[in-house]
């Protein structure tokens, strides 16, 4: 297990290396003067020869390479061409709203998934089955900012359930964490985006879980529980459920990334205001900081989500331990 | 299920071969009605079948000439990452050692980069025509191709069939691809398959974040532009048509790529 751990951490971190010297390539071979990316034409000549001597745009391009590593491990991606503040504060303000948008979303889509799944598995043969397998399916084949927009228009414009998009009614001001996150209107807000994620991204493992669960009805101990007289619900929520895991771990670090392109398309759908829709501004803006550092931080999440995902494999799989 | 798969991408592929002949009107011509004022964001009549757009043009006819642009960007790219996939899994299973583990790192390194920020800004930095969008999608996409054929590779490096083939002389190259590969060749078309709904359900995407070519019409810049135009809640019948478009085409090649996958991997028969 500790040499596992040891070559996913190594790997993580070769791949973040990787993403970063993919970026600098990038990034200068942009047309035109390669200050650009670093320098916004608004600033003052001085400010502007500051900034050529620390970034070293004026020396050879490996020493703007190493000078570029460093600065982007030490997390300084340089002042945004926009907000005129330090591109870090800008993503960072992003990111919490990302996290607050995705992490409930995926808990939930596999709350979803696997529960439902597993029902399904159960009532096999049925039409209730046939019609849910088949909706998955269909569901998760159109692209999610459609089905986002599906939603946007059914529960916030035909019926006016809830806010079309952004994190909180336009001049609402928060105080602090509890109030930003906490509050009837944050909620209300983010219920739409998370029920839509949710029940999108939940269809992935539910399909999983009903091909898992399936083959796991089939095998002897199923038999033997039934015989023992267990409930029909003990079979399979407690034993069926538990063995049919982890194909289901597996495809959590699929899942995950999966879900980072998502959330980009939903943050623009929704207007949210979160890290991918901060990229994509960016990007648009030219606003070259943010967009890189942004990118980085959205790799570096994945990342780490698949070495979460890998640890939680490692401990569900005892074959993987004892390598 | 994989029938109706195959009936919708035949429907599909006449639209889209044949289609743009037998389209009303061209997709990017505005639209004037007889008192000369333009027909913009006309719900579906007679005479505009899916309506009309906020710049007056055919809805009809943009998504008819669409479904070429579908067909193109997912097969070429399904085709390129089952060749990147299936030479690197053949290579890499087959050689083993050194060589398999350098393969293996690059593809996990590869298959890190999360492809939508990574399209954004690689096509803002180069041009934003279709051919960089296949090109980046395919780069990325390959690795799990290559990860399914290699341990399909592995598992039949030791059939008996390879010995036989070595001790009649054949050299590892022919061995390799006139022997092994026929053997690993409908995983790589299964995998194809699903590469081509995820190729096209990706390019709508970063058309939609407006990225995409400006030049070409596709589903997702269809969608692309109800969105910008900040009328479509107002106008359904402007973003549900490629939606749906969408939806049929991916949904059936999945089915294509899972009914062709029951038949390659006889284990899943009978689920």
């Amino acid at each position: 297990m500790r040499r596992y751990l040891v070559n996913r951490l190594g790997l993580a971190a070769l791949t973040v290396l990787f993403l970063a010297s993919v970026m600098f390539i990038l990034f200068r071979m942009l047309p035109g003067d390669p200050t650009m990316t670093v320098l916004s034409p608004a600033l003052d000549r001085e400010v502007q020869e500051e900034l050529r001597r620390k970034f070293g745009l004026d020396r050879p391009l490996i020493e703007q390479y190493v000078i570029y590593m460093k600065s982007t491990l030490l997390g300084d991606f340089g002042v945004s061409f926009q907000h005129r503040v330090s591109a870090v504060t800008v993503i960072a303000e992003r990111l919490w709203n990302t996290l607050a948008l995705m992490v409930p979303s995926l808990v939930l889509a596999y709350l979803i998934g696997v529960l439902v799944g597993a029902y399904i598995a159960w009532k096999r043969g049925t039409k209730l089955e046939e019609v849910v397998t088949v909706g998955a399916m269909a569901f998760r084949s159109g692209p999610i900012f459609w089905v986002a927009m599906l939603f946007v228009f059914a529960f916030s414009v035909k019926v006016p359930l809830f806010p079309s998009g952004h994190m909180r009614t336009p001049g609402y001001v928060a105080e602090g964490i509890l109030a930003t996150f906490f509050s009837l209107d944050f909620l209300l807000h983010l219920t739409l985006p998370m029920t839509c994620m949710a029940i999108y991204y939940g269809c992935y493992p539910l399909l999983i879980m009903r091909t898992s669960m399936l083959e796991v009805l089939g095998e002897d101990f199923i038999d033997l529980a039934k015989a023992k007289g267990l409930s029909e619900l003990k079979v399979v929520f407690k034993h069926a459920m538990r063995a049919s895991l982890l194909p289901i771990a597996t495809s959590v670090s699929l899942l995950g990334a999966y879900s980072v392109a998502g959330s980009v398309l939903v943050e623009m759908v929704f207007s949210w205001p979160g890290l991918g829709r901060l990229m994509v501004t960016a990007v648009l803006d030219s606003d070259y900081p943010v967009a890189q550092g942004a990118f980085l931080l959205i790799g570096v999440l994945v990342i780490l989500g698949n070495l979460l995902a890998d640890l939680l494999y490692g401990a569900l799989d005892p074959r993987v331990r004892y390598r | 299920m994989g029938l109706s798969g195959i009936i919708i991408i035949l429907v599909f592929s006449v639209v889209g071969l044949l289609g743009p002949w037998f389209a009303p009107y061209q997709p990017m011509e505005r639209q004037y009605d007889e008192t000369g004022g333009l027909k913009r964001l006309n719900p579906p009549s007679s005479e505009h079948w899916l309506g009309t757009t906020l710049y007056g043009r055919d809805i009809l006819s943009q998504v008819i000439v669409g479904t070429r642009s579908a067909f193109l960007v997912g097969l070429l790219t399904a085709t390129f990452v089952a060749i990147i996939g299936l030479n690197v899994g053949l290579i890499s299973g087959y050689y083993g050692g050194w060589v398999d583990n350098l393969l293996m790192r690059l593809t996990d390194i590869v298959g890190s980069v999360p492809i939508l920020p990574f399209a954004i800004v690689a096509l803002s930095v180069l041009t934003r025509n279709i051919w960089w969008i296949i090109g980046v999608m395919s780069i990325l996409y390959w690795t799990t191709t290559a990860r399914v054929i290699r341990s399909q590779v592995l598992s039949l490096r030791e059939r008996p069939f390879v010995d036989a083939a070595r001790l009649s002389g054949t050299n590892d190259l022919r061995l390799l691809y006139k022997h092994i590969a026929p053997n690993v060749l409908p995983q790589a078309f299964v995998h194809g398959a699903f590469a081509v709904s995820w190729a096209i359900t990706t390019e709508a995407s970063i058309a939609f974040l407006g990225f995409g070519d400006p030049y070409s019409i596709s589903w997702g810049t269809i969608i692309y532009d109800v969105f910008t135009s900040m009328v479509m809640y107002r106008a359904w019948w402007w973003f549900l048509p490629p939606g749906i478009c969408i939806m049929l085409v991916v949904m059936s090649f999945y089915f294509v790529g899972r009914a062709y996958e029951e038949v390659a991997d006889p284990r899943l028969r009978g689920l």
